[in-house]
C-alpha cells in the first residue's frame, strides 16, 4: 500500500514537470544565443565549482586514508602508488579545464563561423606518442614492482602461515617447528579439526592452529590461503596485501611486516584517525576504540560478508616467539 | 518494400519489423529498466549512509526482506546485484546499443531497414522477455540472485550459502541466456547491414563515427557474448545436474558435498571474458553517439576521423586481451597478470587518443548549446575522471591493494556508468525529433543535465577516498570494523546527492513522455546535420525515404567549410566545381 502511494508521488512529480513543459512550451527548442551564453558560463561556473570540489575532497577527506605501509613490500607499493597519483591528477587537472574552458570559450554566437580544423597528422603523433611512452615507463616500473611483490623464492627463512577463510569467520595454522605445513582437505574436517587437517601427514602434528593472527616484525611471512565453502579474500589494507582464498585451491601471498602494532598506533596519521573516530564514537556513546591491523574479508560471501574479521598484532620476534610458544599443536589439541 | 501492406495495430506497435519502431520499443523498456535499477541504488544507499535505521520507503518497497523498515543483509546484496545486472546490461548494453544501433544503422548508412527485419523484431521480444524474468526474479520468495552481477559461484551455485542462489539465481541465468540469444541476434544483424546496405557512394570511410561505434560494438559483441552463455550453460549444470565444472572441496551446513576437481577461477576467466569487453559494448556505442552530437553542435568536423575510427578497432580489440586484469589477486599465476597488466594499460592510449580528439573538436567551434551538445561536454569530462584511475587498477601491483574496494567502485561508475547513460541521454535528446517527429523541451533538459552531473560527481568523486581509505565494497554496514567511523559522514553525502540525482531523473521521464505527445513540432533537419537520417520525412514509414534511396558524395563531417556559404554540407550534396573532398 504504501510502495503504491510513494509511486503515486513520483508520478505526481514527473507529471508536475509534464505540466511544466506546458508553460515553457512558447520558447523555441533549439538553443538561441542567449542559451549558448547562457549555458557556455554555466560551464565555466561548473569548471570551478569541480575544482573547488575535488580541493575540498582532498583537503577534508586526506585524513581518513590509510597510514603509511606497514610491510617492506607495502612501501615500494605506495611509491609506485604515488607517482601513479601525480601522473593521474596532472593529467586530470589539464584535461578538465580544457574540457570547460573550451566550451565556455567558444560558446556559439551568430554569425561566427567555427573553424574548419579536420585533422593534423602531427597533433595525432603527438597525442599517440606521448602516452604511449609515459605509460611505457609505467609499465616497466610498475611490473617489476609487481615481480618483487608476487616472488617468494628469495625471501630468507620465511614464516608460513595458513590463512583459512569460512562463512563467516577466519582461523590461521602456523607451520611449527618443521615450518611446513601438513595437507588440509574438507574431508578431514571433524570435531575440533575445523580447518580439515590431514593427521595423518607428519608435517600436521606440530601445526598450530589460531583464531588471533600474530605476525614477527621483520620476518617474511608467507601465507597460504584456504577456503572451505564459497570465494573469500583476505585484505590487509595496512600491509597493502590482499589475496582471495579459492574453495580447492591454495593461493599465496607474501609480505614482511615493518612496524608493530604499538609503532603503529604512535604513528602520527593514526594517532589522528584514532582521536577523530573517538570524537565520533563518543556523540554516539559508544566505547572508545584502539587502532589495531585488520584482516577483513574482500570478497561477497554471503549475509554477513561486512562483519568477517580477524585481528592481526604485530609483535618483535622474541615477543612472538613466546606468544606461539604457549599455543597448543594440533596434535595436542586432536588427542583431547 | 513492406508498405503497401495494412498495417494493423499488431504489426505496427507490437510485434513491428520496422528498425525505428524497434528502436523505440528498446528504449521504452530501457528505460523502464533503468528507473528499477535506479531505484534500487537509492535504497541501498539509505542503508549504507544510515545503518539499520528504519525508512517507510524501504518498508514499502521490499515486503518480506524488512524488518520495520530495515533491511535485511541478504537483501541488501540482492540490491546491489540486480541494480547491476539491470544497470549494466538491460539498460546501457540493450537500452543504449539496442536503441541507437537500431534507430541509427539503417537511417546513417541510406538502408530501407535491417538486413533481416524477422531477427531484428525476435531480438527485441527475446529482450522483452529476458526482462520480464529479470523482474519476476524479484518477487521469489527467497529473494533475487544476491551473489554480485558477477555471479562468482560456489556462492551462486549454493542456495546454502545465500538464500539468492535458490530461485532467484535460476531465473537470473534463464533470464541472462535469454539476453544473449537477443544480444547476438541483434548483433549479426547490425553487422550484416552495415556491411551490405550501404547506398551508393556510402563508403567505410564515408561512415559517421556512430556507425563505425555501434558496428565494431556488434562484433565485440558476437565474440564474447557467448563465452558469458556458455559460462551460464555450466553453472546451470553445476547447480542443477551435479557437474563440478566450478566447484571442488566444499564444506557447508557441517557436511562435505560431493564436488571434486572444479574451478571457480575458470568460471572468473570464462566470465570476464565477456565482462570485459562488456564495458567497451557499453562505452563504444556512447563515444559514438558523442563523437556525433560534438561536431554537429560544433559545427566543426570531428577532429582527426580517422585517428577516432582506428582508436575504436584499437580499443576493440584490447578489450578481448584484457580480461585477466579483474583477477589479478585471484590465485592466477602472476606471470599472467603481468601480461594482462600490460594489455590493460595499453588501453589508455587509444582512450588518450580519443579524449584529446574532442576536446580539440571544441576548440574554436561554434558550439551551440543544446542538451544532447552539454551531455556530450559532461561525457568527456565523466570519461576522462573515471578513466584516469584506470592507471592504478589495472596496474596488477597497485591493483592489490585497492581491488574490491570502493576505488574500483568509484572508478567503473564515473567512466563507464556516468559516461554511458550520459552518452545515452545526448542520444536521446539528439535524435527525439528522429524517432518521434518533436523536439524536447529545452528548459527542462538543461536542469536535468545540471543537477545530473553535479550530483553525479557528488557521489562519485568523495567515493575514491573511501575505497582509498581501504572499505571494500558490497558491505552491508561498515559499523562493524570501528576502523570505519570516520567514513560514515562521507557516505552520507554521497547519499544525498545519490537521493537527489536519481529524483532527478524525474525530471527527465516528465519531459520525454511529455514531449512524446505535445513537445514542439520539428522540421526535418532540426539541428543542421549533414547525415542521412535528416533527409527523412518527419512523418518517417516503413522504407525510410519515400521514393529512391539518398546517393551520399562526401564524407559525413563537412560542417563550416570554406568556400561554402552555409554552415553545413549534407552527405546527399554534389561536390562543387573545383571543390576537394575533405
Amino acid at each position: 500500500m504504501l510502495a503504491l502511494i510513494y509511486i503515486l508521488i513520483a508520478v505526481l512529480i514527473a507529471s508536475t514537470f509534464w505540466q511544466l513543459t506546458n508553460v515553457f512550451n512558447l520558447k523555441k527548442e533549439i538553443a538561441t544565443e542567449e542559451d549558448n551564453d547562457q549555458q557556455g558560463k554555466l560551464m565555466f561556473a561548473f569548471m570551478i565549482f569541480f575544482y573547488a570540489l575535488m580541493i575540498f575532497c582532498f583537503w577534508k577527506y586526506s585524513a581518513v586514508l590509510l597510514p603509511e605501509a606497514a610491510s617492506v613490500e607495502g612501501e615500494q607499493y605506495d611509491t609506485l602508488y604515488n607517482v601513479t597519483m601525480i601522473l593521474i591528477l596532472f593529467v586530470q587537472a589539464i584535461m578538465q579545464v580544457l574540457i570547460f574552458y573550451f566550451s565556455y570559450k567558444y560558446r556559439g554566437v551568430k554569425g561566427r563561423k567555427a573553424v574548419f580544423y579536420a585533422d593534423s597528422h602531427k597533433l595525432e603523433m603527438i597525442w599517440t606518442i606521448t602516452p604511449t611512452v609515459v605509460l611505457a615507463g609505467l609499465i616497466i616500473y610498475g611490473l617489476s614492482v609487481w615481480i618483487d611483490i608476487t616472488d617468494t623464492s628469495d625471501l630468507e627463512n620465511p614464516l608460513i602461515v595458513e590463512v583459512y577463510a569460512k562463512q563467516f569467520s577466519w582461523e590461521a595454522r602456523y607451520a611449527g617447528d618443521d615450518n611446513a605445513l601438513g595437507r588440509g582437505n574438507v574431508r578431514y574436517i571433524k570435531g575440533i579439526n575445523t580447518m580439515g587437517v590431514d593427521m595423518t601427514d607428519l608435517n600436521s602434528l606440530d601445526d598450530i592452529p589460531v583464531r588471533e593472527l600474530h605476525l614477527p616484525k621483520g620476518r617474511p611471512v608467507i601465507f597460504k590461503l584456504r577456503s572451505q565453502d564459497v570465494l573469500h579474500s583476505a585484505y590487509m589494507p595496512h600491509f597493502r596485501a590482499q589475496m582471495n582464498c579459492v574453495p580447492g585451491m591454495v593461493t599465496q601471498m607474501a609480505f614482511t611486516p615493518s612496524m608493530t602494532t604499538e609503532e603503529m598506533r604512535l604513528n602520527e596519521k593514526i594517532v589522528a584517525k584514532v582521536a577523530n573516530i573517538n570524537n565520533i564514537r563518543a556523540e554516539k556513546g559508544e566505547d572508545p576504540y584502539q587502532f589495531d591491523y585488520l584482516l577483513l574479508c574482500n570478497k561477497i560471501c554471503g549475509a554477513s560478508h561486512y562483519n568477517m574479521q580477524m585481528k592481526i598484532i604485530v609483535q618483535e620476534e622474541a615477543d612472538f616467539n613466546k606468544w606461539l610458544a604457549t599455543k597448543e599443536t594440533m596434535a595436542e589439541v586432536v588427542k583431547k | 518494400m513492406s508498405d503497401h501492406h495494412k498495417e494493423t495495430f499488431v504489426t505496427k506497435y507490437i510485434f513491428s519489423q520496422d528498425h525505428k519502431m524497434i528502436s523505440k520499443q528498446y528504449l521504452i523498456t530501457g528505460i523502464i529498466m533503468g528507473v528499477i535499477g535506479v531505484f534500487m541504488s537509492m535504497l541501498f544507499r539509505l542503508q549504507i549512509a544510515w545503518p539499520e535505521r528504519s525508512f517507510s520507503l524501504i518498508e514499502a518497497f521490499l515486503g518480506q526482506h524488512q524488518d520495520g523498515g530495515v533491511m535485511t543483509p541478504d537483501i541488501y546484496l540482492a540490491l546491489v546485484t540486480i541494480h547491476g545486472t539491470i544497470m549494466v546490461f538491460f539498460v546501457l548494453t540493450a537500452g543504449l546499443s539496442g536503441t541507437f544501433s537500431n534507430m541509427l544503422i539503417p537511417l546513417q548508412i541510406g538502408a530501407r531497414d535491417m538486413a533481416s527485419g524477422f531477427l531484428n523484431m525476435v531480438s527485441y521480444w527475446l529482450f522483452f522477455l529476458s526482462s520480464v524474468i529479470m523482474v519476476i526474479s524479484l518477487f521469489v520468495e527467497a529473494g533475487p540472485a544476491s551473489s554480485g552481477w558477477t555471479i562468482y559461484p560456489p556462492l551462486s551455485a549454493l542456495p546454502q550459502a545465500i538464500p539468492g542462489s535458490g530461485a532467484g539465481m535460476t531465473l537470473w541465468l534463464v533470464s541472462m541466456a535469454i539476453f544473449i540469444a537477443s544480444s547476438l541476434l541483434g548483433a549479426l544483424n547490425y553487422i550484416v547491414t552495415v556491411l551490405n546496405l550501404r547506398t551508393v557512394g556510402m563508403k567505410m570511410t564515408r561512415l559517421p563515427l556512430s556507425i563505425w561505434a555501434f558496428f565494431v560494438t556488434a562484433i565485440i559483441g558476437v565474440v564474447s557474448f557467448p563465452v558469458l552463455l556458455s559460462a551460464a550453460l555450466l553453472l546451470i549444470f553445476d547447480r542443477s545436474f551435479g557437474t563440478s565444472f566450478f566447484l571442488s572441496d566444499i564444506f557447508i551446513d557441517g557436511s562435505v558435498l560431493h564436488y571434486q576437481g572444479g574451478s571457480p577461477v575458470l568460471f572468473e576467466h570464462l566470465f570476464w571474458f565477456l565482462g570485459h569487453p562488456e564495458v567497451y559494448i557499453v562505452i563504444l556505442p556512447a563515444m559514438g553517439i558523442v563523437s556525433e552530437v560534438m561536431a554537429v553542435n560544433s559545427r566543426k568536423p570531428i577532429f582527426g576521423y580517422r585517428a577516432m575510427i582506428g582508436s575504436i578497432i584499437a580499443i576493440a580489440f584490447l578489450s578481448t586481451i584484457v580480461w585477466g586484469h579483474h583477477m589479478f589477486i585471484t590465485g592466477m599465476n602472476p606471470f599472467l597478470g603481468s601480461v594482462f597488466t600490460f594489455t590493460t594499460l595499453l588501453i589508455a592510449i587509444p582512450s588518450a587518443v580519443k579524449a584529446f580528439n574532442w576536446v580539440t573538436t571544441l576548440w574554436k567551434g561554434n558550439l551551440q548549446m543544446n542538451p544532447a551538445m552539454l551531455y556530450s561536454i559532461g561525457f568527456v569530462s565523466t570519461f576522462v575522471t573515471g578513466g584516469v584511475t584506470g592507471l592504478v587498477m589495472g596496474d596488477s601491483a597497485l591493483d592489490i591493494n585497492i581491488h574490491d574496494t570502493y576505488f574500483i567502485v568509484a572508478h567503473f561508475h564515473l567512466v563507464m556508468g556516468v559516461s554511458a547513460i550520459f552518452g545515452m541521454f545526448a542520444g536521446v535528446y539528439h535524435w527525439f525529433p528522429k524517432m518521434y517527429g518533436r523536439l524536447m523541451n529545452k528548459t527542462l533538459g538543461y536542469w536535468h543535465f545540471w543537477i545530473t552531473i553535479i550530483t553525479a560527481y557528488g557521489v562519485f568523486f568523495p567515493m575514491h577516498f573511501v575505497g582509498l581509505a581501504g572499505l571494500p565494497r558490497r558491505y552491508y554496514m561498515n559499523t562493524a570494523f570501528p576502523y570505519f567511523d570516520d567514513l560514515q559522514d562521507i557516505n552520507v553525502v554521497m547519499t544525498i546527492f545519490a537521493l537527489i540525482g536519481g529524483s532527478a531523473q524525474l525530471i527527465f521521464l516528465g519531459n520525454f513522455f511529455w514531449s512524446i505527445y505535445k513537445g514542439k513540432k520539428s522540421g526535418p533537419n532540426p539541428w543542421k546535420a549533414t547525415t542521412l537520417e535528416w533527409t527523412t520525412p518527419v512523418e518517417a514509414t516503413h522504407g525510410n525515404w519515400p521514393g529512391e534511396l539518398p546517393v551520399v558524395h562526401r564524407w559525413a563531417y563537412d560542417y563550416s567549410k570554406p568556400g561554402s556559404d552555409v554552415d553545413f554540407i549534407p552527405q546527399t550534396t554534389p561536390l562543387a566545381e573545383g571543390e576537394e573532398p575533405s
